[in-house]
């Protein structure tokens, strides 16, 4: 892999490639947490928001961004609170994560955003809050655009 | 994934549209997971009944058919809902009728919710209206295949029962339903079911409380994974391991565990570990236990407490005795409610044996159908909670914003009475 010079922009940075689930192409600010992601009393779905306390995320909004996550924890209604969150029109542009469980699976299919598991290099080190990502979803890569500035960075974490 | 010649059938619309949606919304399911194929299964507990923002407009603009395509079957289109192909109960919901004008519940969300059970039961679903199905009536014997919602009930019928599911969703289950499938995948394989992590109890796990905290730990520290527990454990009970089961599925995501000579898939030690030699154990000894109490109790300050919530998962039959037996000529503190959540076929059980009568002469309250984590609501002004279940006292302080108490059932009852919470670890 290579990475690309500071200050330019227009060469991808870095290409993650995985396994697309849902299908559909976004680009989309990263928001990108280490922290499992729980449906039920994990998120807010009228505000797009985590309200989790404690989670690396709490008060943050990931709606139309690229949700960068390991994977789904707690109640079975994880699925349906991020379907909600399309309904209401809160849901997040894209997600990726690598922990495949029936929650989070189901969850991005309902949620209709593109989503690619299984991804290599892990994207939760590859990723960082604030890049331009693009998730293709039909062939199952992830490429990071553009690195966030230390400004979107910080804007954002 | 490989689809049998009926399964293309039913995807081809031989069964009609609905049918064909869920089948649709299976192969994307089951391609996304990476199954080979589905597996038949003749029961499936979901949600249809609970009112949500979402649902009530898709109701105002199409019906319950039109609320059930999109919400169960991630389907757009306008289709009718055919009669459930097989046995099809409805879990946990909103608040009923019972609960009306005790919190600020809005009482049109409790007739939405009377008018999706009359919609859903002619489509026969049993509305048993709890997380707890497997308390009334609905009991899979040891290696049926179903198609399971409810984190709490999941573990409790692959652990304790033995029957496989995963923790499936509102469109899984919804497609399961008018199909009688589901993806053959995770804990459907019986090569995904052996215990992956030793757990051992150097203190005695014995009763409610003490079971609650154990599974607060235990699902700590192997997350998603399936532990085998061992040690210095006593005779659980139905409640002792609905408690334990809920809480490793609250503080991590466990579907499956066993306890050798137990749980019924695992006889002995080698048994649970399918013949591989068993890992190192993680022990949970004196600083564990302590440390799980504290984390519980971290979200109280103000010992003030003006609630107090028993029955998570919902209370059984001798739970609700117990409380009852606690409050016999006992009346609550004038600033303090007490509520028992129970499912309503046990309600109405408590309302012959007199349990009711007492609680209720006490001042307190046996409710059904949901929980205040369920339906977001406590009773008004509620800034302090105490409760003996390790689930709710992880979930109320997030959704309500309220503090919370952890103990014993008779700590939860003296502060019920006193209004005061004076638990400690014993």
């Amino acid at each position: 892999m290579s990475v690309g010079e500071p200050g330019r922009a227009a060469a991808a940075v870095l290409e993650l490639r995985g396994r697309g689930i849902v299908p559909g192409v976004v680009e989309a600010e990263a928001l990108v947490t280490h922290d499992s992601i729980s449906g039920f009393g994990g998120i807010d779905v009228a505000t797009g928001t985590v309200i989790e306390p404690r989670h690396e995320l709490f008060g943050q909004c990931f709606t139309g961004r690229v949700l960068v996550f390991p994977g789904a924890k707690g109640s079975s209604g994880w699925s349906g609170f991020f379907q909600s969150t399309r309904l209401m029109g809160t849901a997040p542009a894209a997600m990726v994560f690598n922990v495949l469980t029936t929650k989070a699976v189901l969850g991005a299919i309902v949620t209709r955003v593109p989503t690619v598991v299984e991804v290599a290099p892990d994207p939760l080190e590859a990723i960082r809050t604030g890049d331009l990502v693009r998730v293709d979803g039909d062939a199952g890569i992830v490429t990071i655009l553009r690195r966030a500035t230390s400004a979107t960075a910080s804007a954002s974490a | 994934m490989f689809l049998t010649d009926e399964e293309k059938r039913m995807r081809d619309g031989a069964e009609g549209e609905a049918v064909a949606a869920a089948m649709d919304l299976l192969v994307r399911y089951g391609d996304a997971l990476g199954a080979d194929r589905l597996v038949e299964t003749r029961n499936v507990a979901g949600t249809m009944t609970q009112p949500s923002p979402a649902k009530q407009r898709l109701f105002e603009e199409g019906g319950w058919a039109r609320a059930y395509a999109v919400i169960n079957l991630d389907c757009d289109r306008d289709i009718e809902i055919p009669r459930m192909k097989v046995p099809t109960c409805q879990l946990q919901h909103g608040f009923g009728e019972d609960a009306a004008g005790l919190t600020a519940y809005s009482p049109q969300s409790i007739e939405l919710q009377g008018s999706a059970e009359s919609y859903y039961s002619e489509r026969g679903v049993n509305i048993l209206a709890t997380c707890t199905p497997y308390q009334v009536g609905n009991l899979p014997v040891r290696g049926e295949h179903v198609a399971w919602m409810e984190s709490s009930a999941v573990v409790y019928a692959n652990s304790v029962l033995g029957a496989r599911t995963n923790c499936e969703g509102g469109a899984s289950t919804g497609a399961a339903s008018l199909t009688g499938r589901i993806p053959y995948w995770g804990n459907h394989l019986p090569e995904n079911r052996f215990a992956t992590h030793l757990v051992e109890a150097e203190v005695p796990v014995d009763g409610f409380q003490e079971w609650g905290m154990f599974g607060y730990f235990v699902g700590g520290e192997v997350e998603e994974a399936r532990p085998a527990v061992v040690g210095d454990l006593g005779q659980p009970d139905l409640a002792d391991l609905k408690h334990f089961g809920a809480a490793t599925a609250t503080s991590g995501g466990v579907e499956l565990y066993h306890i050798p000579g137990v749980t019924p898939v695992a006889p002995n030690l080698d048994a649970a570990f399918g013949g591989r030699a068993a890992p190192e154990p993680i022990r949970y000894g004196r600083r564990e236990r302590e440390w799980v109490y504290e984390t519980l109790n971290a979200q109280g300050s103000s010992t003030d407490v003006d609630f107090v919530l028993l029955g998570c998962p919902h209370a059984s039959l001798d739970q609700i005795a117990r409380i009852a037996y606690l409050l016999e000529d006992r009346r609550l503190h004038a600033g303090t409610e007490l509520w028992v959540m129970t499912p309503r076929a046990l309600r109405t059980m408590a309302d012959r044996n007199g349990y009711t009568r007492t609680i209720t002469r006490a001042g307190g309250r046996v409710l059904t159908d949901s929980c205040p984590a369920m339906s977001k609501a406590a009773p008004p002004g509620t800034r302090v909670f105490a409760t003996d279940s390790a689930k709710q006292a992880h979930y109320l302080p997030a959704i309500l914003g309220i503090e919370a108490w952890f103990g014993a059932l008779d700590e939860c009852i003296d502060a019920a009475v006193t209004g005061t919470w004076r638990g400690g670890l014993r």
